[in-house]
């Protein structure tokens, strides 16, 4: 016989239907509410005429586009590479931090003055010892590219942040691993490299992501060193027509820039927090 | 009956304390080739500190530890060479989460022993085969029943062709038909021939498959036999209480 659904059922679904359509009804109300009052409040303001023509001006907005986004190409491309060394930087810090070799004592003292000094100085500081320090010196071996040191100086900062995050992954992974490693016969080494390096990894995926979108942004400090990147490209373009529409192109573009990474890192972290769940490891 | 040949564990006068707390109190055990002896005792008597000093997880305070005649307990051995000849198992199933069932069970020889990944892998699916997990080859542990993964937990143990298998309490955190799944793969293990050290609660089994029986009180033996001689006439009040214990949480 085929399954007839209780009326209990279909009273329950009709009720749950009703609730249903009266979220969304809330939801769109709502929405339509809260942008009206914030587009009077804007569009009412005083001077909005001016700022719309500073800020938002169209013509502006479309001359200095090519300028920022070549100059963007160079914040991508310094991000790129600041990621990668940062990364492996900081996973030799989290390395020598966490071993307890005695023939490491030495680097694991350096390390961790290394993530003190470079986590607490603010970037900016850190651009201009750097970005002014080192051709100071003049070495004759050494660059004075704007770009080489300011990307230097990001992965200075940055890899003593992802070397941070790397190390409370190794140290969140169970103990029990580690001694189900060694109870095979793996070596210490061993250990770390099979069974509890890729472990802390996966764990610390969406925090070193979000290292990555701050990196992404950072990148615009270089400009303060005179590398053309977009908001030195905005700035350039903003001196000529007294018009601050081309920071506000750079800012679009930054913005752009991030979301895809931004979704990302929400979407793995929902789904590690939902196998998570599924496990019962809460 | 498998006849007794060799000694192939021989454990002497250890002694190992925590602090001021004495958890293994000059304990002298041997375990023939073959044997199947069972650990038991009261929670905190000292059974998992036993089984880990076996393997060097534990370093003891005094006495010796014997594999095949060899003291491992000896200044400048190397530990990892020791447990590259002992399957351990524990009770908490510590799988690898991040690799699947066949990873799981090649790491060892393929890190350790140096065997290629292809002879790992035909010589794991021929042990997954025999004992009907060959269809979670490629399976993560999480995916797995308990009773798998601890059972995944002893083929891993057992891959290496170890000298002495030590289990403990690899059934305490299972469901009854689960536990069943598990013993079983014991019980087929001693047919074989395995020489296995195994703490647990499980009388029933210990009454079928042990050949020895040690019961463990304040990290001391105050009682050792045939499974019928301690269970059934216990001479310490201790192992007396301890069974009335059991027999009241009907696990006897
Ligand atoms: N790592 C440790 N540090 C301190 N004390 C421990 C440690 N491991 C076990 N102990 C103590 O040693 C005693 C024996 O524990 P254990 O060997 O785990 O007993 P069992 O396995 O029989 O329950 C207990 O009193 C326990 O508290
Ligand atoms: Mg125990």
């Amino acid at each position: 016989m085929s399954y007839q659904p209780s009326p209990l059922r279909l009273q329950r679904e009709a009720a749950r239907r009703r609730a249903s359509r009266r979220s969304t009804l809330i939801a769109i109300l709502s929405t339509v509410v809260i942008a009206t009052v914030l587009t009077i409040a804007v569009t009412g303001a005083p001077g909005f005429k001016a700022v719309k023509e500073s800020f938002f001006n169209w013509h502006y907005a479309k001359s200095a586009f090519p300028h920022v986004l070549s100059g963007l190409w160079l914040n991508l491309k310094v991000m790129l590479i600041a990621s990668f060394f940062s990364f492996i930087l900081g996973l030799l810090i989290a390395l020598a931090r966490t071993s307890h070799s005695p023939l490491l004592y030495p680097v694991r003292i350096l390390a961790t003055v290394f993530t003190d000094i470079f986590r607490g100085l603010p970037l900016l500081l850190v651009l201009f010892l750097v970005g002014f320090g080192i051709p100071g010196l003049q070495f004759t071996w050494l660059t004075n590219s704007v770009v080489v040191l300011g990307t230097v100086s990001l992965i200075l900062t940055y890899s003593a942040y992802m070397g941070e995050v790397i190390r409370a992954g190794i140290e969140a992974v169970n103990p029990a691993q580690r001694m189900a490693g060694r109870a095979l016969g793996l070596s210490p080494t061993q250990t770390q490299r099979y069974v509890v390096l890729p472990q802390a990894l996966r764990k610390v995926t969406p925090a070193l992501l979000n290292d990555l979108i701050s990196l992404q942004k950072d990148s615009g400090l270089i400009s303060t060193l005179g590398a053309i990147d977009a908001i030195r490209a905005a700035q350039i373009d903003a001196s000529l027509s007294f018009n601050f529409t081309p920071y506000v192109v750079a800012g679009a573009l930054f913005v752009s820039l991030t979301i895809p990474l931004t979704r990302f890192t929400d979407w793995l972290t929902f789904r590690q927090d939902r196998s998570r769940v599924q496990q019962g490891q809460w | 009956m498998v006849t007794m040949a060799e000694s192939m564990l021989d454990i002497i006068n250890v002694r190992k304390s925590y602090g001021d707390e004495l958890v293994l109190h000059d304990i002298s055990v041997s375990l023939a080739e073959h044997e199947v002896k069972v650990l038991i005792g009261a929670s905190g008597s000292g059974k998992s500190t036993l089984l880990r000093t076996l393997n060097l997880l534990e370093a003891i305070d005094d006495g010796q530890i014997l594999l095949a005649g060899t003291d491992i307990t000896a200044v400048g051995v190397n530990p990892d060479k020791v447990r590259a000849q002992i399957g351990s198992v524990f009770q908490s199933f510590n799988l690898f989460p991040h690799l699947n069932v066949l990873q799981n069970i090649t790491l060892a020889p393929r890190k350790v022993h140096g065997v290629s990944k292809e002879a790992a892998e035909a010589n794991a699916m021929e042990l997954l085969q025999r004992f009907g997990l060959a269809d979670k080859a490629k399976q993560y542990p999480d995916l797995l029943s308990g009773g798998q993964q601890q059972r995944v937990a002893i083929l891993r143990a057992l891959i290496t062709k170890p000298k002495v298998l030590l289990l403990d309490e690899v059934t305490s955190a299972l469901d009854p038909i689960l536990i069943a799944e598990v013993l079983s793969l014991i019980a087929e293990l001693k047919a074989e021939g395995m020489t296995i050290m195994i703490a647990t609660h499980e009388m029933g089994f210990a009454k079928r498959v042990a050949d020895h029986v040690l019961f463990l009180h304040h990290g001391k033996i105050l009682e050792a036999g045939t499974p019928a001689d301690i269970l059934e006439n216990p001479r310490t009040t201790e192992l007396s209480d301890f069974l009335g214990a059991l027999r009241d949480a009907g696990r006897l």
